[in-house]
C-alpha cells in the first residue's frame, strides 16, 4: 500500500480574498482625500505609519526574536536624513526613497555588532543605540539641538497636491513593503526565519544559518522603520528629534504587536488598526494615555499573550495570509492530538 | 586632570551602584528589568515625599522596604507568570511596558518639576573631603562609592554563603530541579526580585542626593545601568564597579573632546564592549574549533 502523495497548501480561498482585499483596501486608502477631503490624507498616513512600525517591529520580535527598544533609531535617522537631503536640494519625495535605502543599508553593519547581543540585552542594545543617533542628530547645526527644523522644501508644492502625494507615496511603500516581507517569509529564507522564532537553538541544529536569518530580519525591519520615518516627516513636516526618537515610538509598536496577535502578520495589521482607531476615538492625550497603552500591554502580555488574532485565528480556521505550509489531508481527516 | 579622574571614578561608583540591581536580577533570573531605571526614580520620589513627615533615614529604610514588597509583586504577578506562558519575550515585554506605566504615572501625578532630596540632609549635600593634592570631592559621591562597593560585596557574600543565597543560585540554576529538593522556588524568586528592587531603591537615594531628577529620568538611569554591565562583562558582580567606572571615564573623555561629548563618549564604549565580546567571541569559537 502506497503512501497518497501529500497535499500542501501555501493558502486558498481566504487568502487569495485577502490578496484581493488588500489591493481594494491600498486604492481605497489612496483615495481617502477624494471621499473625505484633503483633511483625511494625514490621519491616512498616520494609519500607514502604524501599519510599517508595527509589521515590521513584529517580523524582528515575531519571527526572529528580536525585543528592540530602538528601532527608533531608524525611524529618527531616516526622518533626520530626508532633512539634509533636502536642505542639499535633492526633491524631497526623491530623498524619502534615497534615504529609506540609505538608513536600510547602515542596518547591514550595525547588525554584526548588535547581533552577538540576544535577549534583554539586545533589546536594550539598541535603545542605546537610538539614544547614541539622538545625540549624534543633535549636533547638527541644521536642527539646532532640541529645537529641530521643518521640512521647508516641501512647500514647492502646493498643500492640496503635497497631501495626496505623501499618501500615495506612503501606499506604495506600506504595501510594498507587506508583499516584500509575505514574499521574503514564503521562501525557504522565510522558514528558516520562523523556525528561529520558535526555537532557535532547535533550528540551530537543523541546519539554519541562525545569523544569517537573523540579520535579513534585522535589515528587513530596519527598512520598515526607516520608511515610516521618512513618511511621518513627509506628513508632519516639523522635525524636532525628540518627537522622532522618542520612547513612546517603542511603546507604540510593543502595544500594536501585543494587541494585535506577536508572530503572526495579521496581528500585527489588526493591532495598527486597534491602536490608530484608539488614538483617533480618545486622541493623543498626553501621559495618561501613555499609561492606559502600558497597562493594556500588560494585560496582553499576561492573560492573552498570543493577542486579538491569536483568539481568533484559529476560529475562523484560516491563514489570511499565508506564509507557512499546510498539510491539507491533515486538515480533512480528523486531527487526533498533535500535529 | 587628575581632578577629573577622581571625579570620573566617584560618579563610577554611583553606576555601579545603579547597576548592581540590574546585573543581580539578570545573573539570578537571566531577566533584564527593563522598568530597573523607573524603579530607581520612584525610590527617590518615595523618599522625597517620606522625608517631611518621618525624617529622611526612616523615608530611605522606608522606601528600600517598599521596593522590595514592589519587586516581590511584579515577580508574583507579572514576571513569573510571563514566563509561565512559554514565550520567552514576554517578561521582557512587560517589565517595558511596566516602565512606560510608572513614568508617565509619576509625570501625571507629580509634574514635570524637578526635584531633590538634598535639602532633606542639610550640609551634607554640599560638604566634601580634601584628598591631597588639594583636590575636592563631594561627601555624597564618596558616600555612594563606598554604598556600592558594599551593597555589591554584601550580595556576593550573601549568595556564597547563607542559605537564601544559595537557594537563589539552586532556581537561578534549574527551577525544577529546586523545586524537587524543596526549595520554594517561587517564594525564592519573589525575594531575589525584591532584593533587586532595594538595590534599585538604594540607586535611587543616591540620584536624588547627587542633583536633581525629573519624571522621566529613569531611561537614562537603565541606560547608565545597562552599559556598566555590560562594559563589566558577565561574571561576579565586582566587574559592574569596573564596568561603572570606565563607563564615567569615557563620559569623561566624551566631555573633554566636545561640550556635548558626555553621553557619547559612554555610549561609544558601550558599544565598543559589544564589539570586543563579539570578536572575542569568536575567537574562543575558533581556539576551541581547533582543539576539538
Amino acid at each position: 500500500m502506497s503512501a497518497a502523495p501529500i497535499r500542501i497548501s501555501r493558502g486558498g480561498r481566504a487568502s487569495r480574498g485577502v490578496l484581493i482585499g488588500g489591493v481594494i483596501a491600498a486604492f481605497a486608502i489612496a483615495s481617502l482625500p477624494w471621499w473625505l477631503g484633503i483633511g483625511a490624507a494625514d490621519r491616512a498616513v498616520a494609519l500607514l505609519v502604524y501599519l510599517l512600525l508595527a509589521v515590521s517591529w513584529n517580523a524582528l520580535a515575531g519571527y526572529a526574536g528580536l525585543v528592540s527598544i530602538g528601532q527608533t533609531a531608524f525611524f529618527g535617522l531616516s526622518a533626520y536624513a530626508v532633512i539634509r537631503l533636502a536642505d542639499a536640494g535633492v526633491d524631497p519625495y526623491l530623498a524619502l526613497a534615497i534615504v529609506t535605502t540609505l538608513v536600510t543599508a547602515l542596518a547591514w553593519p550595525l547588525s554584526r555588532i548588535m547581533l552577538s547581543l540576544s535577549g534583554g540585552e539586545f533589546a536594550i542594545g539598541m535603545w542605546v543605540v537610538s539614544a547614541l543617533a539622538h545625540l549624534m542628530v543633535n549636533l547638527d547645526p541644521l536642527i539646532q539641538g532640541e529645537t529641530g527644523t521643518s521640512l521647508i522644501a516641501l512647500n514647492a508644492y502646493a498643500f492640496d497636491a503635497r497631501a495626496a502625494t505623501t499618501l500615495i507615496v506612503g501606499v506604495i511603500a506600506t504595501f510594498g513593503y507587506l508583499a516584500l516581507l509575505v514574499a521574503v517569509l514564503r521562501r525557504p529564507t522565510g522558514a528558516a526565519i520562523s523556525a528561529i522564532g520558535d526555537d532557535e537553538i532547535a533550528a540551530r541544529s537543523v541546519g539554519v544559518d541562525v545569523l544569517r536569518a537573523k540579520r535579513i530580519v534585522f535589515v528587513l525591519a530596519a527598512a520598515g522603520a526607516a520608511a515610516a520615518g521618512a513618511l511621518w516627516l513627509a506628513s508632519a513636516t516639523t522635525f524636532q528629534p525628540r518627537a522622532y526618537f522618542g520612547v513612546h515610538w517603542t511603546a507604540y509598536m510593543i502595544f500594536m504587536v501585543l494587541v494585535g496577535g506577536l508572530g503572526r502578520i495579521e496581528g500585527a495589521v489588526i493591532g495598527a488598526i486597534v491602536f490608530f482607531t484608539i488614538e483617533t476615538l480618545f486622541g493623543a492625550t498626553g501621559a495618561w494615555y501613555l499609561v492606559g497603552l502600558g497597562v493594556t500591554a500588560i494585560g496582553f502580555a499576561l492573560l492573552l499573550p498570543r493577542g486579538i488574532w491569536g483568539a481568533l485565528g484559529p476560529r475562523i480556521g484560516a491563514d489570511l495570509i499565508p506564509t507557512g505550509f499546510r498539510v491539507l489531508d491533515i486538515d480533512k481527516t480528523k486531527k487526533r492530538g498533535g500535529t | 586632570m587628575s581632578a577629573q579622574f577622581v571625579q570620573a571614578i566617584l560618579l563610577g561608583g554611583y553606576y555601579s551602584l545603579l547597576a548592581a540591581g540590574l546585573a543581580f536580577m539578570f545573573s539570578v533570573m537571566r531577566l533584564i528589568n527593563l522598568a530597573h531605571g523607573s524603579v530607581v526614580v520612584l525610590a527617590a520620589y518615595l523618599v522625597w515625599a517620606l522625608s517631611p513627615e518621618i525624617g529622611f533615614m526612616a523615608a530611605a529604610a522606608a522606601a528600600m522596604v517598599l521596593c522590595f514588597a514592589l519587586g516581590g509583586v511584579v515577580q508574583v504577578t507579572i514576571l513569573s507568570r510571563a514566563t509561565g506562558g512559554g514565550e520567552a519575550l514576554l517578561p521582557l515585554l512587560a517589565t517595558f511596558g511596566l516602565a512606560v506605566v510608572l513614568d508617565n504615572a509619576m509625570f501625571s501625578v507629580l509634574g514635570a518639576d524637578t526635584r531633590s532630596l538634598a535639602p532633606f540632609v542639610g550640609d551634607l549635600s554640599w560638604a566634601s573631603f580634601e584628598l591631597p593634592g588639594g583636590i575636592f570631592v563631594g561627601r555624597i559621591a564618596v558616600y555612594t562609592l563606598i554604598a556600592a562597593i558594599m551593597v555589591i560585596g554584601a550580595t556576593e557574600l550573601m549568595l556564597r554563603r547563607t542559605a537564601l543565597g544559595h537557594r537563589i543560585r539552586a532556581v537561578s540554576l534549574d527551577r525544577s530541579t529546586a523545586g524537587l529538593l524543596g526549595v520554594d522556588a517561587a517564594r525564592t524568586a519573589a525575594i531575589a526580585a525584591g532584593i533587586a528592587f532595594a538595590m534599585a531603591a538604594l540607586a535611587g537615594i543616591a540620584m536624588g542626593l547627587r542633583g536633581a531628577w525629573s519624571p522621566y529620568a529613569g531611561s537614562a538611569q537603565l541606560l547608565f545601568a545597562f552599559e556598566a554591565v555590560v562594559i563589566g562583562g558577565i561574571g561576579s558582580l565586582w566587574r559592574v564597579l569596573a564596568g561603572g567606572i570606565v563607563l564615567a571615564l569615557a563620559q569623561a573623555i566624551g566631555a573633554l573632546i566636545h561640550p556635548q561629548g558626555f553621553l557619547i563618549g559612554g555610549h561609544l564604549a558601550f558599544l565598543l564592549a559589544v564589539l570586543v565580546r563579539a570578536r572575542g567571541l569568536a575567537v574562543w569559537a575558533k581556539l576551541r574549533g581547533a582543539r576539538g
